[in-house]
């Protein structure tokens, strides 16, 4: 026993090679994250961070702490990173900024941004930032691609009764995650896609209350395919939606899945279509660009497809035939200004035309009350604030809960 | 007619209880499961993450040890937990299995934020003494529940108080949509973070967020009060014969669904006193993630303490020091947080395993 035990301590102390955090020069970047690589919104914010970190050789500056809640562990983590030696420290999901606010007030001289968060702009710190991309685009875009598989397939004739709503409108369905203006925003870009395409559908949206659960996503997708939706969409982070289209796809009923964040064609080879996502490293590109060179990092930024920083994932082969093209024309048509998602012509609230929806909170309770966001006839998303603010529930769309 | 005697083995492994052994040999065979744990998951890191074994407990150590505001970060959390197996121990004593004190924290919790959002006006000391009570009233009802029916229909208790924290979550989730900030953003924020008012003070400094001297000073004596009532009230008596015997207890004229329900009231109350903590204490925000788990992992804290309150002082820094520790690895070593949670897995392993063998001994067949 005691020959093993001392083989033991000699293997161990043997084959210890690497060590724990290593000793970079420079500034460093602290990283606050709500999930891992395993889990599809942080992962790519992984890359993107890896990708923009590795071009400006800071790679070896980044401090990650994962799988952090929204709680006050967010608020010990951005201390942690400041005592590392971070000047920067950088938080992505929606619920760190207040604890990350915190911390901000306390450390003037450290820089911090919270994405997809709306807190820097209101608060006036000068040292707190946001960014979000236009996901609503690549939203668009990935309606674009189910509205034409929904045209294939009620030209082919597959579809059933059930598929049918009462006034002949083909059902479609969405997943969401809270009942939020970033999802409503998102839902409702990919609902006019589709309908640019196939204007007779009508969608019906189910909220989980998680960002992540792949459980209640997968039961809220059967229930929508058996209430006889042809498309699933999803606003929330697991395979749960497409791996029940995929399921109910091969045993026979017309069902495909619009994904979000990740290609879904490895679980769902059969239903995916294709998923609305970001490239994140075109944001952090610039974020670290400004703060190598020491400068102010934009308050609120917020870009699109103009600069790369949203896309569609991969078509699947369930797509329609000619989809390729139509997505190209709906990229192009958003990248040159042509064609504006929520364009008041194209949707209407209550049946009537919308010629105002408030952007701004100027009293502090959270409600949007001036700056009147449609200018030309559209809804500017993310123009004035990048968080998503489009929240009008339009008509075609009915909220299941 | 013959009759064939089938003829008694002993078993080949036979755990057998013993009793006796002297301090200093319990305290040789901790050091060795601590010692064996760090060889074992030495061997482990280096399998599965190829990564110096002695950094690696270098880190954990730094992680709740680093700095004075991480050994306050350790004293807040571990407080927290202790306070909530603190709440368990006279349920357990009593053999009245509440698998509530999730539950009974976040409506505690509920009551301390519904407090700081609507009494802001109150002077500072005034609004957290009734902030305390009513999360303490809160805690207890949520408690009183499945004691009653156990006293009057002797429903299964572990169910029910199990079933209270899903009805506890779901209630915390409605509150969360009536208080959210933003329209449909599922989030309350921090709560008066301007004005501070409703938050627990630091001791020492002025400052929040700084020290949580006054968490650590709220549970301990708590923790020991519950050790005096357990071992020298009357009331405590009561409980640990009905919970060796509910047939002696009532021979003896003990009203058992009075202990029943009086415990029950009690330690659902120290349970919403940690919701207390959580909400005014620490993170000032209410979330169905308040709790996190802690009320499950109370039970450990609890049943490995064998329900001795100062034992459980012990076990909750051990787990929170654990917890920390697996944070920080994933985080400095560049490792997913599961091979950190291995890692203090089998520490945690084998320090039970250890404290198995300090009470229990394995007899080989043949060998006395």
């Amino acid at each position: 026993m005691k020959k093993f035990t001392a083989l033991l301590l000699v293997l161990t102390l043997a084959l210890g090679v690497t060590a724990c955090s290593s000793a970079a020069t420079g500034d460093k970047i602290g990283i606050i994250l709500i999930g891992d690589e395993n889990e599809g919104y942080s992962q790519a914010h992984i890359e993107g961070i890896k990708k923009a970190a590795k071009e400006r050789n800071v790679e070896d500056n980044l401090v990650w702490f994962y799988n952090v809640p929204q709680e006050e562990e967010c608020y010990d983590k951005c201390i942690s990173c400041i005592e590392q030696g971070c000047k920067l420290v950088i938080t992505n999901s929606y619920g760190h900024q207040y604890f990350a606010k915190q911390a901000a007030e306390e450390h003037p001289e450290i820089k911090f941004v919270c994405m997809t968060g709306d807190e820097a702009k209101k608060s006036g710190l000068a040292n707190l930032s946001n960014a979000f991309n236009q996901t609503y685009q690549s939203r668009y875009v990935s309606g674009v691609v189910a509205g034409m598989k929904i045209k294939e397939l009620v030209e082919s004739g597959k579809l059933g009764a059930n598929n049918f709503d009462e006034n002949g409108k083909v059902k479609t369905g969405y997943v969401g995650a809270f009942p939020f203006a970033e999802v409503i925003s998102g839902y409702t870009a990919f609902f006019l896609g589709m309908q640019s395409i196939y204007p007779d559908v009508v969608m019906d949206v189910s909220f989980t209350s998680s960002w992540s659960d792949l459980v209640a996503e997968k039961t809220t997708a059967e229930m929508l395919i058996a209430n006889g939706a042809v498309i699933i969409g999803q606003h929330a982070d697991t395979t749960g939606a497409p791996q029940a289209c995929e399921a109910a796809n091969v045993a026979g009923t017309p069902v495909y899945s619009v994904g979000y964040n990740i290609d879904m064609l490895s679980v769902a080879p059969h239903a995916a279509l294709t998923s609305a996502t970001n490239d994140w490293s075109v944001y952090y590109s610039h974020c670290f660009d400004q703060f190598i060179k020491g400068e102010r990092i934009d308050v609120d930024w917020s870009e699109g497809y103009e600069s790369g920083a949203v896309c569609i994932t991969k078509l699947g082969d369930s797509c329609a035939a000619g989809t390729a093209d139509e997505v190209a024309k709906a990229e192009t048509a958003i990248k040159n200004g042509t064609l504006h998602v929520f364009d008041t012509n194209k949707f209407t609230v209550g049946g009537q035309k919308v010629t105002e929806i408030f952007r701004i909170d100027t009293d502090g309770d959270y409600v949007p009350d001036s700056v009147n966001g449609i200018v030309d006839g559209y809804f500017d998303e993310s123009k004035y604030i990048s968080a998503p603010t489009f929240s009008c529930d339009i008509d075609g769309i009915t909220k299941l809960n | 007619m013959s009759v064939s005697h089938k003829k008694h083995t002993e078993p080949l492994l036979r755990v057998v209880k013993f009793e006796g052994m002297s301090r200093s040999r319990r305290w040789l065979v901790r050091i060795i499961a601590v010692l064996t744990s760090l060889i074992v998951s030495g061997v482990i890191i280096v399998l599965l993450a190829g990564i110096n074994p002695l950094k690696v407990y270098e880190t954990m150590f730094r992680a709740s040890f680093g700095s004075a505001r991480l050994v306050w970060n350790l004293l807040r959390d571990s407080s927290t937990l202790l306070l909530l197996g603190v709440g368990l121990a006279p349920a357990f004593a009593m053999r009245f299995w509440n698998i509530g004190a999730e539950g009974q924290m976040l409506v505690g919790g509920i009551a301390t934020a519904f407090c700081m959002k609507y009494f802001t006006g109150m002077p500072t000391m005034l609004l957290i003494l009734v902030m305390i009570t009513v999360s303490v009233i809160a805690g207890a009802l949520w408690g009183l529940l499945p004691g009653v029916f156990k006293a009057f229909w002797n429903t299964n208790e572990t169910l029910f108080t199990l079933m209270m924290n899903y009805i506890a979550i779901q209630l915390t989730s409605f509150m969360v949509s009536q208080w959210e900030i933003g329209a449909g953003n599922n989030t309350v924020g921090i709560i008066n973070s301007k004005g501070h008012e409703g938050w627990l003070p630091g001791l020492f400094t002025s400052q929040y967020n700084k020290d949580f001297g006054i968490n650590v000073l709220i549970v301990l004596t708590v923790t020991v009060l519950m050790f005096v009532y357990l071992k020298y009230s009357k009331h405590g008596y009561e409980i640990s014969v009905v919970g060796d015997s509910v047939n002696t207890a009532r021979y003896a004229g003990i009203n058992v669904k009075k202990v029943y329900i009086r415990t029950m009231l009690l330690s659902g109350a120290v349970c919403g006193l940690a919701g207390f903590l959580a909400v005014s204490g620490v993170s000032h925000s209410i979330s169905t993630s308040t709790a996190g788990g802690r009320g499950f992992t109370a039970i450990i804290v609890a049943w490995l303490a064998k329900f001795n309150t100062f034992s459980m002082i012990a076990i909750a820094v051990l787990l929170c020091f654990l917890d920390q520790g697996a944070l920080e690895i994933a985080s400095s070593c560049n490792v997913n947080t599961y091979v950190s949670k291995i890692i203090t897995g089998v520490i945690l392993f084998f320090l039970l395993a250890g404290e198995f063998f300090t009470s229990y001994r394995i007899k080989i067949r043949g060998h006395h």
